[in-house]
């Protein structure tokens, strides 16, 4: 296993969970990206001045990545391709939106905030999109990898 | 004129509240930052690297447990600032806790969970690490992104569509 992986995924972790956390505390607000993202497509909410603070977030998380990009561009999906082509992609996009909307939450939603407190339906949520994540990824394997 | 007020009390609680409305924003700003700077030090901003983890077969590279530690350090800092939030009882910007009280299992939560991981599983990318890697320039990024917010429109779309249509059945006589 690779420690250095580890002690980085560890320590980003700490930073996600505490910045997630300070939303929470100084706010009152849950850190649900696609929450917060997805709000600033819903007219009635921004009608009520309820999406200055989304499209700030949002601006601060890109602003993060440029940082990322200057001090280490290596964790960025830069020469990224996709794996099974352009219509997989967009078809992803697609789920990921639609789903994460239906489902009231994504990986940080659910996944960091909802597990925490042991929402009872973040619990079931989060492991059952992890499971189903894992069983695409099997299940392309041979499609995507050749194997 | 109108709609103006010399009362100082009054003009004291509106620059009280625009200036509470500008920490709120300032604090949005300063978590979307640091969170997009955790994500990329955990590299979760790779999808090689979570399709890594989701591989538990290691079909493509040896199986890559990170996503588990960051996991691991999330919940841990997340657990810690709910207790703190909740004993605090309001938060330092607004007047509410916002937190989600529901607790029931429904379609929607379950069927919202499938189709997210079959989308998380065919790309690699979640909605913040998709968002945070928008700085990557990269095209294929932008289209993720594009379809992403397709799909979020659409569930709005449809939802709206269906409410609409449940109101006007339960109005029919």
């Amino acid at each position: 296993m690779d420690l250095n992986a580890a002690l980085y995924g560890l320590a980003g972790g700490v930073l996600i969970g505490a910045s997630a956390g300070a939303l929470l505390v100084f706010n009152g607000r849950i850190a649900g990206i696609s929450g917060i993202y997805g709000g600033l497509l819903n007219k009635s909410r921004l009608a009520s001045g309820d999406g200055t603070w989304r499209l700030v977030f949002v601006a601060g998380l890109i602003a993060g990545g440029l940082l990322l990009r200057l001090l280490h561009p290596e964790s960025l999906p830069i020469e990224y391709e996709a794996e099974g082509g352009w219509a997989i992609l967009i078809l992803a996009g697609l789920l990921v939106g639609f789903g994460t909307r239906l489902g009231s939450g994504c990986t940080s939603g659910h996944g960091v905030c909802g597990m925490s407190r042991l929402s009872r339906r973040s619990l079931v949520a989060t492991p059952l999109f992890i499971a189903v994540a894992m069983l695409t990824v099997l299940a392309t394997a041979p499609l995507f990898v050749g194997g | 004129m109108f709609g103006e007020s010399n009362d100082p009390a009054t003009s004291a609680s509106f620059a009280s509240l625009s200036r509470a409305s500008l920490y709120r924003n300032i604090a949005a700003f300063a978590v979307g930052l640091v969170f997009a700077l955790g994500l990329g030090i955990a590299e979760m901003t790779q999808p090689a690297r979570v399709i890594g983890f989701l591989d538990i077969t290691a079909s493509r590279a040896a199986w890559d447990p990170t996503l588990a530690f960051v996991m691991i350090g999330a919940l841990a800092m997340y657990a810690l600032a709910y207790r703190l939030a909740l004993g605090r009882g309001v938060p330092v910007f607004s007047q509410i806790l916002e937190i989600p009280t529901r607790r029931d299992i429904d379609r929607r939560l379950i069927g919202g969970a499938v189709l997210f991981g079959v989308g998380w599983g065919l790309s690699g990318f979640c909605p913040g690490p998709a968002l945070t890697s928008l700085s990557a320039g990269n095209g294929a990024v932008a289209v993720f992104i594009a379809a992403m917010t397709a799909g979020m429109w659409l569930h709005g779309a449809l939802d709206r569509t269906l409410v609409r249509t449940a109101t006007a059945a339960g109005a029919a006589p």
